[in-house]
């Protein structure tokens, strides 16, 4: 039985659609990255995949249960950490677990021990009696993970649960979300952030206007677009003799600009010797070289024309109701 | 647990978080007891020759009659403080914790409306306190006390449920908040502060109508006279009615909010 699985599912918000007609499905102890640009449709598809949306078209069962007609029994099976972690800031991080114990229906005895155990697992033990207000933007990320991990559920939602994060605090979350998936829970992980799916996610659907326009693992989309190529950086004046003496490794790319060569090699890093042999014996002069592989961001340009990054005119949010 | 035992955990816990909530933020708990008290002090300190005039009831102290007031105003104050509290919940997204876990989302309702009942009755309690130090005396006893505590409760909750209907419904912070002119409007259009057979027309008319002034005269009565049953009932019925609109009110914001997520 897949944790996850939807067909054709469609949210309109008036007459914009914000999500249409998507398919996926994630498998029993996946990560599953879910990446898209600003405004894609991601925190609308984990909205009803939560229950906290309903859908306006297709269906979607979660942990076996169908988000509209099962919708209680999906809460009980999932943990839902949405952006922009949304907690009290006059509360206590104590208050915070031990208050979403009791709405898990944890008995108040077992929803003490697991507040406190949660508490040291995400590292707050020491700030667990100090109001929220006054923790960092990592230290709340941490407590909201724990918080929706008090039910111990079988499939975790972590809406771009990095975003705004500083690499240290990025780098927490991501150990932390490992070893959630490596003790079996099955995460589905949205982000805009092409290294965090790439590090985290064992599939990856990349959306885009409210579309899945790739599926499959990195590895499998990053393959699709095209291989691995070399650049070169080289001295001014030696740019056509280094691309004669490469013409017979690979493909030549369009160059990026007036000193660098730009070769696609099939076999990756195993090509470097090779290349490195012939521009010696053509007695061309190297300042540097690199292999570049392709990323997620090349599988979001060859799918969609456009770069995942933040686009000029663009908006930031997914509509929402008037 | 049965399912009622484990919603009216739900409730209790929401309802404590509620009552921190609002003691730990000065601009929710002010408006209930800081505003209240001291209007309660200008208009006893520059009023109090009021009890004089022809027409107005017989009470011991304008202090006496002015507890009733002061009670509803704070109260309403509670309910509207707890509409902003509950919107502010849902605009920085609080509420989807809530909407996401297995309970009965009009629980999360519930347990919002059980903090506001609560500050109803730390606020009956409080003037109450207030009256007596300053020699206010009970007419009706502990049992009129009583009777006027629980009936400022009660109206707590019932206020609270229009607070609860207008926050789902618009889930904005500064639309409940600008509500808070209404509150005294309606207040000062009942016979919270001045008997109404003393006002004129058109005050006179609306304040005979509104329900409020039911209300502040079946917690007054007790105060300065005694029990009463006809003034105990016609309470109790405009309580009623207000908790049955804040329910069905706040049921359909509810369904609304859900609906357009």
């Amino acid at each position: 039985m897949p944790a996850i699985e939807v067909e054709g599912l469609e949210r309109a918000f008036g007459e914009v659609l914000a999500v249409r007609g998507i398919d996926l499905r994630v498998e029993e102890g996946e990560i599953y990255g879910f990446l898209g640009p600003n405004g894609a449709g991601k925190t609308t598809t984990v909205r009803m995949l939560t229950t906290l949306l309903l859908p306006s078209g297709g269906r979607a069962s979660v942990a076996g249960h169908d988000v509209v007609a099962e919708a209680r029994q999906v809460r009980a099976s999932i943990g839902v950490a949405l952006q922009e972690a949304a907690l009290d800031p006059l509360m206590t991080g104590r208050e915070l677990i031990r208050l979403q114990a009791t709405l898990q229906g944890l008995p108040p005895a077992a929803g003490r021990e697991r507040a406190d155990a949660l508490l040291d697992r995400v590292g707050l033990p020491a700030a667990a009696d100090r109001r929220v207000g006054g923790y960092s933007g990592g230290m709340k990320r941490r407590l909201d993970l724990a918080a929706a991990l008090v039910h111990e559920p079988s499939v975790l939602f972590l809406d771009e649960p990095t975003t705004g994060l500083d690499p240290v605090s990025r780098k927490t979350i991501w150990e932390e979300v490992r070893a959630l998936n490596e003790d079996g829970t099955t995460v589905f992980l949205t982000t805009q952030y092409l290294e965090e799916a790439d590090q985290l996610a064992d599939n990856v659907g990349i959306i885009d206007s409210g579309r899945i326009v790739a599926e499959g693992t990195p590895e499998t989309l990053k393959a699709e677009v095209g291989n691995p190529h070399v650049e070169l950086l080289v001295a001014e004046g030696a740019v056509a003799a280094a691309e004669r003496a490469c013409a017979e490794l690979g493909r030549l790319l369009p160059p990026k600009d007036g000193r660098r060569v730009l070769v696609e090699v099939e076999e990756g890093a195993a090509a470097i010797p090779r290349v490195v042999r012939a521009l010696d014996e053509a007695g061309v002069a190297v300042e540097s070289l690199e292999l570049v592989r392709p990323t997620l961001d090349d599988v979001f340009v060859d799918k969609t024309g456009h770069h995942l990054e933040k686009e000029e005119g663009g908006s930031d949010e997914e509509p929402v109701p008037a | 647990m049965s399912e009622l035992a484990r919603s009216a955990r739900v409730v209790r816990a929401l309802g404590a978080r509620s009552i921190r909530q609002t003691f730990r933020r000065p601009q929710l708990i002010s408006p209930i007891v800081v505003f209240p008290t001291l209007l309660l002090a200008v208009q006893t300190g520059g009023a109090g020759a009021g009890i004089e005039l022809p027409g107005f009831p017989p009470v011991q102290s304008f202090l006496q009659f002015m507890l009733a007031g002061s009670m509803m105003q704070s109260m309403m104050l509670a309910g509207n403080s707890g509409g902003i509290a509950f919107a502010v919940d849902i605009e920085m997204g609080f509420t989807d914790r809530l909407f996401a876990a297995p309970i009965p989302r009009f629980a999360i309702v519930l347990g919002r409306l059980a903090g506001t009942a609560a500050l109803g009755l730390f606020a009956s309690l409080w003037f109450l306190a207030i009256g007596l130090i300053f020699g206010a005396e009970i007419a009706g006893g502990v049992p009129g006390a009583l009777l006027a505590i629980l009936l400022v409760t009660a109206s707590a909750l019932a206020v609270g449920g229009i607070g609860a209907a207008i926050a789902l419904r618009t889930g904005s912070a500064s639309v409940v908040q600008g509500l808070f002119p209404l509150v005294l409007v309606v207040l000062f259009l009942s016979s919270a502060f001045f008997p109404q057979e003393l006002m004129i027309e058109p005050a006179k008319t609306i304040a005979e109508y509104n329900p409020l002034s039911f209300i502040v005269e079946g917690v007054r009565e007790p105060i300065i006279s005694g029990i009463d049953a006809t003034q105990t009932l016609e309470a109790v019925a405009a309580i009623a009615g207000i908790v049955i609109l804040g329910l069905v009110l706040s049921a359909r914001a509810l369904r609304h909010r859900l609906r357009v997520g």
